[in-house]
């Protein structure tokens, strides 16, 4: 059954307490990022993807998802754990010893939905790529989504990957960018300005799409805009505009959340201005 | 002597590489190829020509080939990504690392034109360090055959091992001396035995050592010759076992002496049975252009360094 926009927007904000109380939990991680997508990755997971919580390293036959910005690992894992991959409370243990939710995403220590590791920048496209030339060779109808920081766009390897799946006509691709205009040091226009995305993903011969990216309606209707365009001889790439720190007032606005974890009070705080809609993991 | 060991002809490596893909593109399906431009280098023609559809020309963008092999590995292909050492290893070190060696991945790393063999190009391509770079990945294979029926050997049964691994092999053409059927991974062969002194070479260097054990075998120097194919991970029953019956080794290698066989051999002695050793390796060195036996002999990898090392170490004992 498909779930509704006001469903999804409910696990949402459960996404959101989870991302907030893992990275308050260790003191560390990246919460900025991770807010600002949990929109795309509840729709992703709960609503576009075809995919199987009974993890298989393969993925034959389902859709498979790729976290190159290996960083914002608490909406992915979060993401995972309440669509079934792994317990929801096995969230208490990131970022600890002997956890299998490490800093960074990882296959090493068998996490389940987890396909390769990521968090040294720009690999994971080309990952992707492979996977979707795998799934062709295998007559496996299925889509490769990717998701890229924007900052993670200054990395050489993007635009290697970037010719590689136009010139090889790699189009069971949907890519998206994060698109919040900031990056750990600052704004991405006064660290390293990547310009027009559309012009450069245009250039590159992708099929380039725009979405607002904390709007679940929105985000819901842009990825099927996306699943559509696919197959079509083009790689899919849709430059998803978000804000880092979505929605908590005090984390917007700045690149300052990008890699920091709020205290006791600013936790207390943020989860103020979320509903609990599906029950806190616990601690 | 060496009489299982017979000179039969002469090719490169690559050939052996390039013969052992195609003989995999016709036996294993789940194989496919990668290259960055450098099919006729890499001499994958015939795989290419064979099996089209299981090849990927990656294009000058080495770091994108090794990652896309991971995602390659993890839809069950076995993906042999391919072309010169220097562009295989340090050019895309964070990319093995993460995408391939960390996670797992079931990726072969086919680099040619390894050491300072490759000759006229000079030291940018000249790697010398790549060993080291592989062997200090955690369970990566690490393959350095001698010749072209070893290097085919292993190219063939690289595929039917899972895991990461790097095979390494060359440019020039080399010796043909390897009976076929002799290789197995992980297991060194011996190639003589003796009881004076261990020589353990790998690579083109084994054949540099066949010469010199056939000098030293006429000056009364009993020698034992093991051709260590695999640098990781090392046969260290058969190195001890050697070792404590001749009591002083010598390594030789196309490599840096920092990071190579010989540091590989040197840690396993430091740990059950300290014996004397001599390098024959680069020593903290770049190469430059020239033919791969003046390189060879500038920079004390040469027939008559192996013998002159083995006569100092044959001394310490």
């Amino acid at each position: 059954m498909p779930r509704s926009i006001t469903e999804l927007e409910k696990i949402a904000s459960q996404i959101r307490r989870d991302i907030l109380r893992q990275v308050h939990s260790c003191s560390s991680g990246h919460p900025g990022g991770s807010l600002g997508c949990a929109d795309f990755f509840t729709a992703l997971y709960f609503h576009v993807m075809e995919h199987d919580k009974d993890f298989k390293m393969d993925g034959k036959n389902e859709d498979v998802f790729y976290l190159s910005n290996g960083h914002i690992s608490p909406v992915f894992y979060s993401a995972l754990a309440r669509s079934g991959y792994f317990p929801v409370d096995e969230l208490a243990t990131f970022r600890k010893i002997n956890s299998r939710l490490q800093g960074h995403p990882t296959t090493h220590e068998g996490l389940p939905g987890v396909r390769v590791a990521t968090g040294s920048l720009g690999q994971g496209l080309s990952v992707g790529i492979g996977m979707a030339l795998g799934k062709k060779l295998n007559n496996d109808d299925k889509t490769i989504y990717v998701l890229t920081g924007d900052g993670e766009l200054q990395e050489g390897q993007i635009w290697e990957a970037a010719l590689f799946a136009a010139h090889n006509k790699v189009d069971n691709l949907i890519v998206t960018v994060d698109s919040n205009g900031r990056q750990i040091d600052g704004d991405t226009d006064d660290v390293m300005s990547l310009g027009s995305l559309e012009d450069k993903w245009t250039s590159f011969g992708w099929e380039v799409l725009h979405m607002e990216g904390n709007d679940m309606e929105k985000v819901v209707a842009g990825l099927q805009t996306a699943k559509q365009k696919s197959g079509n001889g083009k790689p899919v790439i849709i430059i998803m505009n978000t804000e880092m720190g979505f929605p908590i007032d005090f984390m917007m606005g700045t690149h300052k959340w990008h890699g920091v974890a709020p205290n006791d009070e600013q936790l207390e705080n943020a989860l103020g201005q979320l509903e609990e809609t599906l029950g806190d993991y616990k601690i | 002597m060496f009489d299982d060991y017979q000179v039969t002809g002469k090719k490169g490596t690559r050939d052996g590489f390039g013969a052992g893909m195609a003989e995999l593109g016709r036996s294993n399906d789940q194989v496919v190829a990668l290259c960055a431009d450098l099919i006729g280098s890499l001499k994958i023609q015939k795989f290419i020509e064979e099996n089209p559809k299981r090849f990927f020309q990656a294009g000058i963008a080495e770091a994108n080939m090794m990652s896309m092999s991971a995602g390659l590995a993890t839809a069950g292909k076995i993906p042999f990504a391919t072309t010169f050492a220097n562009f295989a290893t340090g050019r895309v070190y964070d990319q093995i690392r993460q995408s391939i060696a960390y996670s797992d991945k079931n990726v072969k790393i086919c680099a040619s034109h390894a050491g300072l063999t490759l000759g006229e190009d000079g030291a940018t391509h000249q790697i010398l360090e790549d060993i080291g770079l592989m062997k200090m990945l955690p369970h990566m294979t690490v393959i350095n055959p001698c010749d072209y029926n070893q290097t085919k050997e292993a190219t063939i049964a690289i595929a039917d091992h899972h895991g990461p691994v790097y095979l390494r092999f060359g440019r020039p053409g080399w010796p043909i001396f390897m009976p076929e059927g002799s290789f197995k991974i992980g297991k060194a062969i011996t190639m003589k035995e003796g009881s004076d002194v261990t020589i353990l070479a790998t690579g083109h260097m084994v054949y540099y050592a066949m010469e010199a054990t056939r000098t030293l075998e006429a000056k009364g120097i009993s020698v034992e010759l093991i051709n260590i194919h695999t640098i990781k991970p090392l046969d260290d029953e058969a190195i001890l076992k050697s070792l404590t019956k001749t009591k002083c080794v010598v390594t030789c290698e196309e490599h840096q002496r920092n990071g190579g066989l010989g540091d590989s051999v040197a840690q396993l002695m430091s740990m059950h049975n300290p014996t004397p050793q001599e390098y024959i390796a680069v020593n903290d060195s770049f190469g430059e252009s020239g033919s791969p036996a003046q390189l060879l002999d500038k920079y004390g990898l040469g027939i008559k360094d192996i013998i002159a090392a083995t006569e100092r170490v044959l001394k310490r004992k």
